[in-house]
């Protein structure tokens, strides 16, 4: 069924012409983002740009009226209050990606069975995180330090990444021994290191929200891609890059 | 009846090179009062003041002032500018702008190593008096040229070197610093080294006068001042 | 949670980065100046480096130098149990290296503009080098100083990059002012970014006005 509405799209964008369209994405799914382009763009013509920041950055952004047309954010809330102010399209906010939590570390014996341990270790100097103030990571590692009851006394030795990739960069280069990092940020197949995959009833859902903006409502590319990206191909490169399925409000449905 | 001048002598088997010009000096020189150093531009004069302070760090051979020895390439031994004793009347002054006039002549003052000249024998013979409370911008070319000859006098210097100190005055100004000089001479300053290219100064100030060219010193000189400035051997 | 409490982190290390730019600069400024090794245009190129490369290039390798799994990183850390990223020494040698042009390069061309005629009347008046230094070069030099203080503190007030690679954002250690505001405006809290922004501002102008003031009152360098 895929397959026929990829093609449906073809005749339709063949039938008026072939447009082009800016998406904004947040930092740290601009590789995914390009690769999925990539993909997109073998089966068609239409054009696409990327700009790349943060999410913040990017909202406010287009609040002022950058001429993105597509917002891919790196949480649901920026979209949902594009959509409010009436900036975005009512109706047009999808989940694209679900981030997934690790707890990592660059040493392959520091998390073994019990990553409670890890967290817990007398001689931790530096515990990573991505700034809850700044980055939806942030917050979900918070939710699950105060569910395991160690927020309070891991404070001291928090260090804070501006956004998850920063933090990655932090564990990766040893300067902080453990953190909560993105599994998008980890080398595949064989990551080095040790790793506790979080699990995700311990936090709100890290749901990465796409938007499109009023400028673009009748924007053939905007369209299609926004659509593509609830696409089989799109969904199993997203999934190989690090990201889960979206579970309700995927994108391309409807 | 005035004092006797004082008498120097000075050793001398020096080279220096810098780029295309070679300076040799070598000889032995006695003099009293002043001693006239006299050339075309471009002969060395300046180079051969800086080698006697130590300014040229590069130059090889061997000084030796009254029987102290100030270099000695042989040995790898040169003397630090500031242990020398020698003060320089630079061509121009050299004044610290930062300090008053007073402050400029107490700058030398504190750093002499022995007891010269006082400082008010300094500032009453060279007529400074008017002068001391001014700021070193605020003074005319005699007038700082007097200073800076001032200045150098102050330092308890057993050699004093004067670098074409009055080419840029006026013939007013000029006058007052020779007289200066003269004065010096007469009552017991320092032996000096009296550089310039002009010929009429030299006459006036130095009882024996040495000529140089192209980096070589004549120390063997007979001919009289007057003889030598008709062949041109000063400008 | 003090909403100053970056302004005064900030200015801490403000100061005592050109503290010490002053201490380590004015040696290497003075022998950039007057040296006479080719050497020198070694280092003068390498003092320029911060100048052109983006701070997070700098963040960057300041962060793997800095890293305990490093030789230098890991020598720090054997000899004072702590890390020198995420700390606010580690912030000081990262502002050091990142402002060293803004303090050695007016002081170089300071030093320049006075050349060695006034030192070498201070030699034949029996100064030692020091001596010169401190009683001559020094006094006459002082608008290059009051330029490398005001380039010097003003460039780390400012600074974000390095700090974001390497400070970690710890509140009172290493949470400077220009991260602060930066994290109010991305969790939208305009109040507290105006609030910081304002009083940076402020107190900057302030700074740069006194220094000003101050330097009339020295001479200016002969020409």
């Amino acid at each position: 069924m895929n397959r026929g509405l990829v093609s449906l799209l073809l005749l339709i964008s063949a039938s008026t012409g072939a447009s082009e369209a800016t998406v904004a994405v947040a930092a740290n799914f601009t590789a995914p983002l390009q690769q999925l382009i990539a993909d997109f763009s073998a089966h068609s013509t239409h054009r696409l740009r990327v700009a790349s920041g943060s999410t913040g950055g990017l909202y406010t952004a287009i609040r002022q009226g950058a001429p993105y047309d597509l917002l891919l954010a790196a949480d649901s809330l920026r979209p949902q209050r594009l959509v409010e102010e009436g900036v975005a399209v009512a109706g047009s906010r999808c989940t694209y990606a679900v981030g997934r939590l690790i707890l990592w570390s660059a040493d392959p014996s520091a998390i073994a069975a019990d990553p409670v341990m890890a967290l817990a270790h007398p001689a931790l100097r530096h515990l990573a995180i991505a700034n809850p103030d700044t980055a939806p990571y942030g917050v979900a590692a918070r939710e699950v330090l105060e569910g395991l009851g160690l927020w309070q006394a891991l404070a001291p030795r928090l260090v804070r990444g501006m956004d998850i990739g920063q933090t990655y960069q932090m564990v990766a280069t040893g300067n902080a021994e453990i953190g909560f990092v993105a599994a998008s940020s980890l080398p595949t197949p064989d990551p080095t290191g040790s790793r506790w995959e979080v699990p995700p009833q311990l936090y709100s859902p890290l749901t990465q929200d796409a938007v499109l903006l009023q400028r673009a409502q009748d924007n053939p590319a905007a369209l299609a891609f926004l659509r593509y990206l609830g696409s089989a191909p799109a969904l199993q490169r997203i999934a190989a890059l690090g990201y889960a399925p979206a579970n309700r409000r995927a994108c391309g449905k409807a | 009846m005035s004092p006797p001048s004082a008498s120097c002598t000075l050793r001398l088997d020096c080279q220096l090179r810098q780029g295309d010009f070679e300076l040799t000096a070598q000889g032995e020189l006695r003099w009293h009062g002043v001693l006239g150093l006299c050339g075309p531009s471009g002969s060395g004069k300046s180079t051969l003041l800086r080698l006697l302070a130590g300014l040229e760090p590069r130059a090889s051979g061997r000084i030796e002032l009254d029987g102290d020895c100030l270099q000695d390439g042989r040995r790898r031994y040169s003397l630090a500018p500031h242990r020398r004793r020698i003060a320089y009347v630079f061509q121009d002054a050299r004044l610290f702008s930062h300090l008053s006039v007073a402050g400029n002549l107490h700058y030398a003052l504190r750093r002499a190593r022995s007891c010269g000249l006082g400082f008010d024998a300094v500032v009453e013979q060279l007529h400074l008096q008017p002068l001391l409370a001014r700021g070193v911008d605020a003074l005319s070319g005699g007038e700082t040229q007097r200073v800076a000859l001032g200045r150098a006098l102050l330092s308890a210097t057993r050699l004093l070197l004067l670098d074409e100190p009055v080419s840029a005055l006026d013939p007013q100004q000029r006058e007052s610093v020779l007289r200066a000089l003269e004065s010096l001479r007469d009552n017991g300053g320092p032996p000096m080294i009296y550089v310039s290219h002009a010929p009429a100064e030299i006459m006036r100030l130095a009882r024996r006068t040495l000529y140089i060219a192209n980096g070589r010193l004549a120390l063997a000189a007979t001919a009289t001042l007057s003889q030598a400035s008709d062949l041109g051997l000063c400008t | 949670m003090d909403d100053y409490g970056p302004l005064w982190l900030t200015l801490k290390l403000a100061a005592a980065a050109v503290l010490l730019l002053l201490v380590i600069g004015t040696p290497l400024a003075w022998w950039l100046a007057h040296g006479r090794t080719r050497l020198r245009l070694l280092f003068e190129a390498a003092v320029a480096l911060p100048l052109v490369l983006p701070p997070t290039i700098l963040g960057f390798y300041l962060l793997l130098m800095m890293s305990p799994k490093s030789a230098v990183g890991g020598w720090w850390l054997q000899h004072t149990g702590q890390t020198l990223t995420f700390s606010f020494t580690g912030l000081v040698i990262a502002s050091v290296l990142y402002s060293l042009p803004f303090v050695v390069q007016p002081l170089q061309t300071a030093f320049e503009g006075i050349g060695r005629r006034p030192l070498e009347a201070a030699w034949t008046l029996g100064a030692t080098r020091l001596d010169a230094f401190l009683t001559v070069a020094a006094p006459l030099a002082l608008r290059g100083f009051a330029t490398a203080i005001v380039l010097g503190f003003a460039h780390t007030l400012g600074e974000f990059g390095v700090v974001l690679m390497v400070g970690g954002s710890i509140p009172g250690e290493t949470r400077v002012i220009s991260i602060a505001i930066f994290e109010a405006v991305e969790r939208l809290d305009y109040a507290t970014a105006h609030a910081l922004s304002l009083s940076l501002l402020a107190f900057s102008y302030c700074v740069v006005l006194l220094v000003y003031v101050l330097n009339r009152r020295f001479p200016r360098v002969l020409p």
